[in-house]
């Protein structure tokens, strides 16, 4: 099924607003999708006959720079069945305080897998999922100070008190 | 606060007024490195497990945000250091596609890659199963594992000259040829290697008591495997032949002629650990056909001229344009991926943003859905049998 046939398929089921553009210009075409509809988005994908996208390869929180003030989520569907891959992005421009964070509807419900991942994308970018069940730190401690993955991180001088070399 | 935090607490808090909260980890060393398992159990049943990991953390991809391409490569090496070729291949690969050469390599170069990944494959491999023997109970072959490794790791060594992270494989090549002699002794080894297989699988895979403590425990359905993204063997293991080498096609793969091993339930369920523990051994004799027919095209047509120059096609510039690219390859545990997103003006060597999707990472992460309800023995069965290396789910 190539690009085309999935647009043509997500705007008839879910509107034409569903998709807010497409990036065709590298070798992995993406689709950019409206943030808020993703986990419909992507249950669909997964369960309709046509698509099978049951294998969710990769999530990648992604902070598009200090200027741009734009964080976004990466999602590498993979279907097994019919061997194809699909590239489908969502992002918000939103402020750089680590006190209020960009939140994305979570997909852990549709991809079991994306709970970890989205638990990374917390952890390193700051990156709230909405509805994941378990949204804690999972590599560094659960007390940590900022979000390393984030363009404007400065490394921290002190760890309980200890200082970093 | 953060509530997800709040909730974790109070789990603890009120399992350890009536159940026991028992820490495994993270020294223990059936945990294959610093992972540390948080058990909540009724007396010897485990209720619910909570990994804890980041032990190992070395934040490699904010490392590969201020490093050139072709310096990250050493660093993706100490990802899985088991199967560091492996690694690097992936890598070097996907830099390759962007920039538009990788049809430019030459054959020789090729060949010579897939002899490396494939030799490392099996170590990584061999490892798994030994000290899957020794998670059991089983020292012998944990020794015997390591005695031939040791034969791989030695040629690697000449290969490279570093004994685990090799930082062999280049963008556009390799770093150096192969010795002169490299393939002889490799076809040396294989001979060797032959009977020695056979010998591990009469002392480990039809022994009683190994069959006895893996089959039937800790089954993972295939729709299960599917859905937490499991990947290699773990997937193979619940009878579905997906392998990525076969899939993508990538490399050389299409020119050689191996099987996709995957687990049939012949011992007792479908995915138990006994399945995803054969898948292993038969895909060590896959790697062993593979590495027979590289070294009889390195031989003939490949063969080593005085003047092939392994680094003749290494580009003077690697700066992809402006672009993001999801790369991903067979590691020796699963599906490896890189998600690179380039400099968006096109002129930089640096990458935007990488992201690493290690197969270990989500292999782990169905840990907690198949070991409720089972006995903490099982427990080290089903973590064996998962094989997964901290050095690439810490990153």
């Amino acid at each position: 099924m190539m690009l085309d046939d999935i647009k043509r398929l997500l705007t008839e089921r879910f509107g034409a607003d569903v998709i807010t553009g497409e990036e065709t210009g590298g070798l992995q075409p993406a689709l950019l999708i409206a943030p808020e509809r993703i986990a419909d988005v992507c249950l669909e994908l997964r369960d309709n006959p046509a698509t099978y996208f049951d294998f969710l390869s990769c999530l990648s929180g992604v902070d598009y720079g200090v200027t741009a003030n734009r964080f976004g989520v990466v999602y590498h569907l993979a279907s097994i069945p019919y061997r194809t891959q699909l590239t489908l992005k969502i992002s918000v421009e939103h402020g750089r305080d680590t006190e209020d964070l960009p939140s994305f509807p979570t997909v852990s419900n549709v991809y079991r897998t994306a709970e970890w991942h989205e638990r990374e994308a917390y952890d390193l970018v700051g990156i709230n999922f909405e509805g994941n069940p378990d949204l804690r730190r999972i590599l560094l401690p659960d007390d940590w100070e900022g979000f390393p993955l984030r363009k404007d991180y400065k490394n921290a001088e002190y760890y309980k008190g200890i200082k970093i070399d | 606060m953060n509530t997800a935090l709040e909730r974790y607490h109070q789990k603890i808090a009120a399992a350890a007024t009536q159940d026991m909260v028992l820490n495994m980890g993270p020294q223990h060393p059936s945990t294959h490195g610093v992972l540390r398992l948080e058990l909540i159990t009724d007396g010897e049943i485990v209720k619910e497990v909570i990994p804890h990991m980041g032990y190992l953390h070395r934040c490699f991809e904010k490392h590969a945000e201020s490093l050139t391409y072709q310096q990250t490569i050493p660093f993706t090496d100490r990802m899985d250091y088991l199967a560091s070729m492996n690694n690097s291949h992936v890598w070097v690969m996907g830099v390759e596609r962007m920039l538009g050469i990788d049809k430019d390599i030459p054959k020789r170069v090729e060949y010579i890659r897939v002899l490396v990944c494939e030799l490392n494959r099996i170590a990584s491999h061999l490892i798994a199963i030994g000290t899957y023997g020794i998670d059991i109970g089983a020292f012998t072959p944990f020794l015997w594992c390591f005695r031939d490794r040791e034969h791989i790791m030695g040629m690697l060594e000449w290969a490279s000259g570093s004994r685990m992270l090799y930082n062999y494989i280049w963008i556009g090549g390799l770093f150096f040829d192969l010795p002169v002699g490299f393939e002889e002794r490799c076809r040396e080894f294989i001979e060797y290697f032959r009977p020695k297989l056979a010998e591990l699988n009469e002392l480990l895979t039809d022994n009683q008591i190994f069959i006895s403590r893996t089959a039937n425990v800790g089954v993972l359905p295939l729709d299960v495997a599917i859905n937490y993204g499991c990947s290699g063997p773990m997937l193979r293991g619940s009878g579905l032949k997906w392998d990525l080498r076969r899939v993508d096609n990538y490399s050389v793969y299409p020119e050689l002629d191996f099987d996709v091993p995957a687990g049939t339930g012949e011992m007792g369920t479908k995915g138990d650990c006994w399945d995803r523990y054969k898948v292993r051994v038969d895909e060590i004799e896959q790697s062993v056909k593979i590495i027979e027919q590289c070294l009889d095209r390195l031989q003939k047509e490949l063969r080593r001229t005085p003047d092939f120059d392994p680094r003749a096609k290494l580009p003077r510039r690697l700066a992809p344009k402006a672009q993001d690219y999801y790369m991903r390859g067979e590691g020796s545990k699963g599906e490896l991926g890189f998600y690179f997103i380039t400099d968006p003006t096109g002129k930089s060597e640096i990458p935007f943003r990488v992201k690493a999707r290690g197969p270990s990472f989500n292999n782990l992460s169905v840990l907690p859905e198949i070991s409720k309800g089972i006995m903490i023995a099982d427990l080290i069965a089903i973590i064996g049998s998962i094989d997964f290396v901290l050095g690439e789910l810490d990153r």
